[in-house]
């Protein structure tokens, strides 16, 4: 099994309810935020091209962030999820300063928190809670070994990219381009 | 012109705008780590070659210091953790590929060892000092009957606590300006040139000081080299080198690195250290205190660097 989400940027408007369906859904605290939208404006003008992606933890293959981790904390998942366990977490921050994302950070109460893919929800057969919001139904969520997931289907009929492929993460987060 | 204009919605404090998330702790640390690092190696070093009369400070008297300098240096680590009732859990995992974790198991070892290697000497400074109980007397005793094999532990372990501070930061691929593999040299390097300059600064023995006066000469320019291939090897790198490099070479820590690290901490102290054995009179305090203040510099130096250097995507 392994989990993975696309974002198809082509359809995403840039609305943040996905960002707010996560922090209502796992009560994350003020201030910040497990997933966030970026926009990207290239070009010159009047020729301009704009990207905008709801960007998140890449669940990666190859984490630096579970490699880094000196209590185990930091770990793999059911799905290769990237989890971390509270009760182990020392909140020594080397976890937050591996992640090229910048996609942890320090929990008011000492942990590190992070995007968990909604595990308690994907247990129970549902879809995270900002794939289940998304208005423009702009995400994909699924497991990858499964060819008839909708990430695997869409996968297949569209070209993807993933965020900065070459720190070697292995980065399961998948844009649609 | 083409232009890229990039807006995150994301505002997460110490993560953005750029990272933040170690403050003065971990850099205060490397640093004592590292000079503490650097006196027990001597400390061990002349002891094993027998010239624990000749070098008598640098073997029975600088040790003293590395107590302190290990015990502020936890606290430091300790308060650096924001989930703090949990920091037991580094001593019940042992991950081979975190080096925060050997480093920990590490310090297990090498903080017992300076304050046995400092009750061996504790009569170097209380000459007086009695222990007061039978099995401390006997402990003692123990201790005495197998100090070459202490001082082999602490030559070893010395060494890993002095190159792993480096190894620490250059493991984080995500920050381009600590992902150099020099990063573990050059803070062994530098924690050597603290633990002599602590020796000079102690050592009453002109003989010794002028052997410590070279070996911190030889020192500077082993990190002089490392420096300037350090930033040789970001330049032939990757893009994101490249501009963490530049970050050095015009870009905001110019100023700072090159005159407190390199000038103050190592090029002003190798002069007047040249100057100090061609027999000219040189204050003696001077050119140690200065290596030790570019030492602290070099730590606090990379490591805010580091955090702000990152992948752009």
């Amino acid at each position: 099994m392994r989990y993975a989400m696309a974002v198809d940027t082509r359809k995403c408007v840039g609305c943040s309810d996905c960002v707010v369906a996560c922090q209502t859904e796992n009560n994350v605290p003020h201030g910040f935020c497990r997933d966030w939208v970026v926009e990207v404006m290239d070009g010159t003008y009047p020729q301009l091209e704009m990207e905008i992606r709801s960007e998140r933890c890449n669940h990666c293959v190859n984490a630096p962030c579970v490699r880094c981790c000196p209590t185990g904390a930091s770990h793999f998942a059911e799905g290769g999820i990237v989890l971390v366990k509270k009760t182990e977490c020392i909140g020594c921050g080397a976890c937050i300063a591996s992640c090229p994302y910048d996609a942890r950070y320090p929990h008011p109460d000492g942990y590190v928190d992070k995007c968990t893919f909604c595990e308690h929800r994907i247990l129970k057969g549902m879809k995270p809670a900002c794939v289940e919001v998304c208005p423009t139904k702009c995400m994909y969520f699924g497991d990858l070994d499964d060819p008839n997931s909708d990430v695997s289907v869409v996968l297949k009929k569209r070209k993807y990219k993933t965020l900065i492929p070459e720190a070697g993460t292995n980065p399961q987060l998948y844009f649609l381009i | 012109m083409k232009e890229e204009l990039f807006v995150s919605g994301r505002m997460n404090n110490m993560i953005d705008p750029t990272l933040h998330i170690w403050h003065w702790q971990i850099p205060l640390y490397l640093f004592l780590g590292g000079m503490a690092a650097g006196i027990l190696c001597l400390a061990a070093l002349y002891y094993i070659r027998g010239e624990g009369k000749a070098y008598y400070t640098a073997v029975r008297i600088t040790p003293f210091l590395t107590p302190f300098l290990l015990v502020i240096g936890l606290l430091a680590l300790f308060i650096d953790l924001r989930h703090k009732l949990f920091f037991w859990q580094l001593y019940t995992n042992i991950k081979l590929q975190s080096p925060m974790s050997w480093g920990a198991w590490t310090l297990m070892v090498i903080t017992p060892v300076a304050f046995i290697w400092c009750a061996l000497h504790i009569r170097d400074i209380f000459p007086e000092w009695n222990w007061k109980y039978k099995w401390l007397r006997e402990l003692e005793r123990f201790f005495n009957k197998y100090k070459l094999t202490l001082a082999w532990i602490m030559l070893i372990y010395g060494l890993i606590l002095g190159i792993y501070t480096g190894i620490l930061l250059s493991a984080f691929n995500a920050r381009p300006l600590w992902n150099t593999s020099i990063l573990g040299p050059l803070f062994l390097a530098s924690g050597l040139s603290a633990g002599a300059a602590a020796t000079l600064i102690l050592s009453k023995n002109p003989d010794e000081r002028k052997h410590f006066a070279k070996i911190d000469l030889v020192i500077i320019g082993i990190e002089l080299f490392l420096i300037i291939h350090m930033f040789m090897g970001y330049l032939a790198g990757t893009q994101v080198q490249i501009e963490a490099a530049n970050m050095f070479l015009g870009g905001p820590y110019t100023m700072s690195f090159w005159i407190f690290v390199v000038i103050l901490g190592l090029l002003i102290p190798a002069f007047l250290e040249i100057l100090e054995l061609r027999k000219y009179h040189i204050p003696a305090l001077i050119p140690p205190v200065l290596v030790i203040f570019g030492s602290l510099m070099l730590r606090f130096i990379i490591v805010y660097a580091g955090q702000v250097s990152r992948w752009l995507y």
